[in-house]
């Protein structure tokens, strides 16, 4: 799995690609709790190139969700594929999230 | 036909778990969609085994064996840790307010979704849990 993330403005833009499973996802957990422990709270997550997802990834993401929403940040997807996107449904994250067909309208929604 | 697979319990395996099992996917028939819950329900029930069967990482081995008919896979995953309760998992409660969501349970759940038979036992000094896919597709006209 690889990390990288850039600002655009106010939003920090992550994009992930590879595998999320129960070995890398404690990586990207890592990577979002960091820009949250710099008050980047609000944060667009591209998940463009992520190939596979595991309720480890889940876990990830609603964890930093939670932390971002208690000081009125958000983290908000844009572009998961269809395997990605049924993992999500699967786990009734898809209204709990909001999710983009890209990347400009993700960071754009803010 | 049957392949078997056996690795350390190692999160950073999962991904040779997954490509085992994709392979025997693709031999029993199953289509693209078939396949990548097949692996996700071997990623999830490795991910339990290593976490709460053995406690952590580099405790026990996974063996893994794919029975592959056509148009259905059978999956045996076996472990040689404590028993496995699966009644003793709450699901997960996705329904509630973001702050009070627990998701733990969540790999449990997403196998009983995505698979169409899922079968906990514990004999032989371990557990074996077996999951089984069938294909919604038909087989070509000959």
């Amino acid at each position: 799995m690889q990390i990288s993330t850039q600002d655009s403005g106010a939003i920090a833009v992550v994009a992930v690609s590879g595998r999320v499973d129960s070995s890398t996802a404690p990586g990207l957990e890592d990577a979002l709790k960091q820009l949250v422990d710099a008050e980047k709270t609000q944060i667009v997550l591209d998940l463009l190139d992520v190939e596979y997802m595991s309720s480890a990834g889940l876990r990830a993401m609603v964890s930093t969700l939670k932390s971002v929403k208690r000081v009125n940040g958000d983290l908000r997807i844009a572009n998961p594929s269809p395997r990605v996107e049924e993992v999500l449904r699967l786990a009734g994250l898809t209204s709990i999230f909001a999710i983009y067909r890209s990347r400009d309208e993700a960071v754009g929604s803010f | 036909m049957t392949r078997t697979l056996t690795i350390p319990g190692r999160y950073d395996r999962l991904a040779q778990a997954c490509k085992f099992v994709a392979a025997a996917a693709s031999a029993a028939g199953l289509d693209d969609s078939e396949s990548n819950h097949c692996q996700l329900a071997v990623d999830e029930a490795c991910t339990n085994i290593i976490e709460h069967g053995y406690g952590g990482e580099d405790l026990g081995e996974i063996r893994l064996t794919c029975d592959v008919a056509a148009g259905e896979l059978t999956i045996t995953i076996q472990d040689a840790a404590r028993p496995f309760d699966p009644q003793s998992v709450p699901e997960p409660d996705l329904s509630a307010p973001l702050d009070e969501m627990r998701i733990g349970g969540l790999g449990l759940f997403f196998m009983r979704q995505v698979m169409d038979a899922v079968e906990f036992r514990h004999q032989g000094g371990g557990n074996t849990l077996t999951l089984i896919k069938r294909t919604n597709n038909r087989p070509p006209s000959p």
